[in-house]
């Protein structure tokens, strides 16, 4: 069962069209919310006048935002409708509710607001300048979580610092010394499914949330603590997801459901994006400006690095925080390096505010490493694989939070980077011409990853039967796409030696019914919901045998469980049908026994800590993921357009659980990760306002368009993880962009530090500093 | 302003009429989601940009965003619920064409339409037909196997 590529669960429901995501669940009565959004980054709301709009027909109430809460996960800065001014193109100023949808949008556009704008920020360098405007006055007056440390009267909303080692020391053990700087602005995720929330308020109090969401759990305990409702009386449920990326898992439309239904007696009302608010009024993918400086020996062995992140969490700081922690924690790459410092800021803007993006600030942030890594090759005159094969992290090593890696928790980077090798031939060529115009070249990066979540975050799973011997299983994981439901399927078939026919999963979150899995984030559904169900399994399977002990008159010990019977070790002729004893024994004369059977486990992440203030050590995840990429393009030195020929990730996932399934993951990652380093970003005018929220001018990679790509794995066990898998799910995409970046770098031989890599940023960078300003 | 009176119309959806009373300015998608209950056609972008809401009318592909409903009276609509066991569903089933599944509708009902319409279809003819359509979960390579596997079958069969 384990590798085998089981299909998926709900394979045949998405092929015919009946699976059912939130905004499928349509039903006569219910309400529906429109948005007012700002047209500014950065203004003073003076008035808002919301008369005109209950001119048209059916609507049912405006909602603005006086008196509501602050929200955010870590630092509360984040009205959940503007008050007094707005900090971002796209952010809501007000809700209006009505009967149809086409009555909200018409009221919608009557909604008038009257705004002072103001001098807008628009990028971190700009927020972090003497004098900037300051996008949050009162800072320093939030509400915050223990580990959170805003800077007031500044822009800078979190700083993480990693102090590793000694720099001077690391400075004089270096002969060669290369230092440069990145940037690229924010982007979106373009999830297909746009975020949508329905909320209801009962008449006994209780509320009911529909949501697409990462974070069903999640959505419960933050309305009752913003909103001080009980939070036993909050249930989520979550259908299938359609794509989330990340970007599912901040709460935001949930809130104005809520507040919405709230404002109309409690009656349903449906929160749904339309594309273009979708990009840029929900969180967006975070930008990033970097420092970052590396030292090395003539013979290619690095001392020490310097880095400076800089992201643009835009204009709140809500999950940023976190992504700007995780860049820090793995800011170094996967390369030992005994000496390091690096800031990480989590800096105000007036641009949309981010959320986690697929690799949680790793693509980030490897994008600027592995840059600096091409970088200090060229300068030593070295194989680009050979400085990093020379410096890879090994077990022994520790991580810039001073983690003491060891087989199991980290895997094997040099076994990758072999496999990368010969999967490219690398030694063949990295740069040819192929004629007058086209020029062929190969770039490479190495990422490493692990979870920056909770330390308590925890997992739990039940299994129930049913009277055939079949199982359901529960779990907390939402299904977004990435299969874990299947893949949990296939840990407990192959635990319980069944058929995986025979495992019936539970799609669906229901928060009253299901049990908790923290957020399906961070790569954690197959390690701790796997975790969870193994627990489970081990529970039915210890009260399958004592039922059948006494059945069949043997100890405890001498049973197994399996192919649907429990029998007798040394003789399986003698068994009883899991059947027979699922829901209780009865006894030819009526008498019965047991009942029916209920598994239950959980799994709690162990020995974590919190990252320390001052130098940052402790411990963020159980494990990394290491992974070796590259990319193949063909580039055209005439007009500076390229093709991008393969793609290449050789991932270290300790054991593939489904084949075809984590191949998925890794090319799926893969695509988004070119798509974004290709493409994608936000255009934004001198006032900081998005000009391209459509698909019609922001363009992922589309059918056609995809290269050639080769995924591959070697399997170095976690030995605390069912069956040894590591977390896959985000690892194909982190090493991409810099990967391209290198291919191209090679290519057009200039050093391209910027995203998106558009032919159009090539031309500039090659014709120098009088072309290189938008 | 100016209020857009309702009518009634029939449509014909996967062989079945359909009489009902909308607005004018109804888009199709509109109507099959919230006047029919067909949701496997999704509201991607509404723009006619992703191609999720991809329908057939009278057998030629169409995003249904991009049309009114009252344009396709007399016409026959097919949605992926009107779809059975079209060979290109199995082949995006056992080619792991999908991941979250939203894209998927749009996708199989231009990627049949393809297969019916040009059985003989080169790798230029595919992408021209398929770039309509934005998958965000796959590297679309599963989804051109998926395509081709259907095509090889159906060749081998001539």
């Amino acid at each position: 069962m384990i590798g085998k590529s089981v299909i998926r669960k709900e394979a045949w429901d998405k092929v015919t069209g009946r699976a059912k995501y939130t905004h499928d669940y349509l039903e006569t009565g219910m309400l529906h919310a429109k948005l007012v959004i700002s047209p500014y980054a950065h203004a003073r709301i003076r008035e808002i006048d919301t008369k005109k709009a209950f001119s048209i027909p059916g609507v049912r109430a405006v909602i603005t935002g006086e008196g509501l809460p602050l929200t955010g996960e870590d630092l509360r800065d984040r009205p959940p409708i503007a008050f007094e001014k707005v900090r971002y193109h796209g952010e809501v100023v007000a809700v209006v509710v009505a009967d149809t949808l086409v009555q909200a949008e018409q009221a919608a556009r009557l909604v008038r607001v009257v705004y002072d704008p103001l001098p807008a920020v628009g990028s971190p360098r700009e927020a972090l300048e003497e004098g900037a405007p300051l996008i949050h006055e009162r800072l320093g007056s939030y509400q915050k979580g223990k580990y959170t440390y805003p800077e007031p009267n500044t822009n800078i909303a979190h700083r993480t610092k990693i102090r590793k080692g000694n720099m001077k020391k690391g400075w004089m053990e270096s002969d060669v010394v290369v230092e440069a700087s990145f940037s690229f602005s924010p982007s979106d995720h373009i999830a297909m499914e746009t975020r949508c929330a329905t909320a209801e308020i009962l008449p006994d109090g209780n509320i009911v949330i529909v949501a697409s969401t990462q974070s069903p759990f999640m959505v419960k305990r933050l309305i009752s603590a913003y909103f001080g409702e009980d939070v036993g009386k909050i249930v989520v449920r979550t259908p299938l997801v359609g794509g989330a990326y990340g970007g599912k898992a901040p709460v935001q439309l949930e809130l104005l459901a809520y507040l919405a239904s709230k404002a109309v007696g409690g009656r349903k009302v449906s929160v749904w994006n339309t594309r273009e608010q979708d990009m840029i009024t929900s969180p967006v993918h975070i930008g990033l400006e970097a420092t970052v400086k590396l030292g090395c020996t003539t013979d290619g062995y690095i001392k020490a690095a310097e880095i400076l992140f800089l992201f643009d969490g835009g204009a709140y700081s809500d999950k940023a925080i976190d992504v700007t922690r995780a860049a820090a924690t793995d800011c170094t790459g996967p390369y030992h390096i005994e000496n390091v410092w690096c800031d990480s800021l989590c800096v105000y803007t007036n641009h949309p505010y981010a959320s986690p993006f697929r690799s949680f600030g790793h693509c980030e942030q490897a994008f600027a490493i592995e840059r600096t890594i091409d970088l200090l090759a060229e300068k030593l005159n070295m194989d680009k694989l050979e400085l990093r094969m020379k410096n890879a992290i090994r077990p022994g090593h520790t991580t810039p939070t001073q983690v003491l890696l060891n087989q199991s928790n980290v895997g094997n980077l040099p076994a990758c980077i072999r496999r990368l090798y010969e999967l490219i031939q690398w030694d063949e060529w990295q740069r040819i011409e192929i004629d007058a115009r086209t020029v062929r070249a190969k770039g490479v990066s190495c990422s490493w990853k692990t979870s920056t979540i909770d330390t308590d975050a925890s997992s739990g799973a039940i299994i129930t039967f049913n009277p055939d011997g079949s199982v359901n299983l529960m779990s907390g994981v939402v299904e977004i796409g990435t299969g874990t439901k299947t893949i949990l399927a296939q840990i407990l078939a192959e635990k319980l030696k069944m058929d995986i026919n025979d495992v019936h999963v539970k799609m669906e979150i229901d928060t009253q019914s299901t049990p908790e899995h923290w957020k399906t984030v961070a790569s954690r559904g197959t390690f701790m919901g796997g975790r969870a169900v193994l627990e489970a399994a081990d529970d039915v399977i210890r009260q399958l045998k004592d039922i059948a002990a006494c059945i069949l008159r043997a100890p405890i010990e001498d049973l197994e469980v399996g192919y649907g019977k429990v029998f007798l070790r040394d003789d399986p002729s003698i068994y009883i049908p899991i059947k027979d004893i699922a829901y209780g024994y009865k006894y030819p004369n009526g008498n019965a026994v047991g009942g029916q059977i209920i598994g239950r486990g959980n799994y709690i992440l162990r020995h974590l800590t919190p990252l320390d203030k001052e130098t940052g050590a402790g411990k963020p995840g159980p494990e990394w993921t290491v992974c070796a990429h590259a990319v193949e393009i063909e580039f055209d030195k005439r007009d500076c357009t390229y093709k991008i020929i393969k793609a290449v990730s050789v991932i270290d996932v300790g054991k593939v659980l489904n084949f075809k399934a984590a191949l998925g993951q890794v090319m799926g990652a893969m695509s988004m990760g070119l798509s974004f380093a290709s493409r994608e970003t936000f255009l934004f005018d001198q006032y900081e306002r998005v000009l391209n929220p459509q698909f019609r001018t922001y363009q992922p990679i589309r059918f056609g368009e995809h290269p050639e790509y080769i995924a591959d794995f070697i399997e170095t066990p976690q030995i605390d993880a069912p069956y040894g898998a590591r977390g896959v799910g985000e690892h194909g995409l982190i090493g991409m962009p810099a990967a391209l970046a290198n291919a191209l770098s090679i290519a057009a031989e200039v050093p391209l530090n910027q995203l998106p890599l558009f032919p159009e940023l090539i031309w500039r960078t090659k014709k120098g500093e009088q072309y290189d300003s938008f | 302003m100016i209020r857009a009176p309702k009518c009634e119309m029939t449509l014909m959806v996967n062989g079945e009429k359909h009489s009902i009373v909308a607005r004018q300015a109804d888009t199709l998608l509109f109507v099959l989601r919230n006047y029919l209950g067909l949701t496997g056609s999704k509201p991607g972008c509404l723009n006619g940009d992703c191609g999720a809401c991809t329908v057939l009318i009278d057998g030629t592909p169409i995003k249904s965003c991009m049309i009114l409903a009252i344009e396709t009276i007399g016409k026959s609509i097919t949605t992926i619920e009107g779809l059975h066991d079209a060979p290109i569903q199995r082949a995006f089933v056992e080619q792991f064409a999908f991941q979250c599944g939203y894209c998927t509708p749009g996708f199989i009902m231009n990627a049949h339409a393809l297969t019916e319409h040009r059985p003989d279809a080169d790798d230029e003819t595919i992408r021209k037909w398929l770039e309509s359509n934005i998958c965000r979960c796959t590297s679309y390579r599963e989804i051109e196997q998926a395509v081709k596997s259907v095509l090889a079958e159906g060749q081998k069969q001539e």
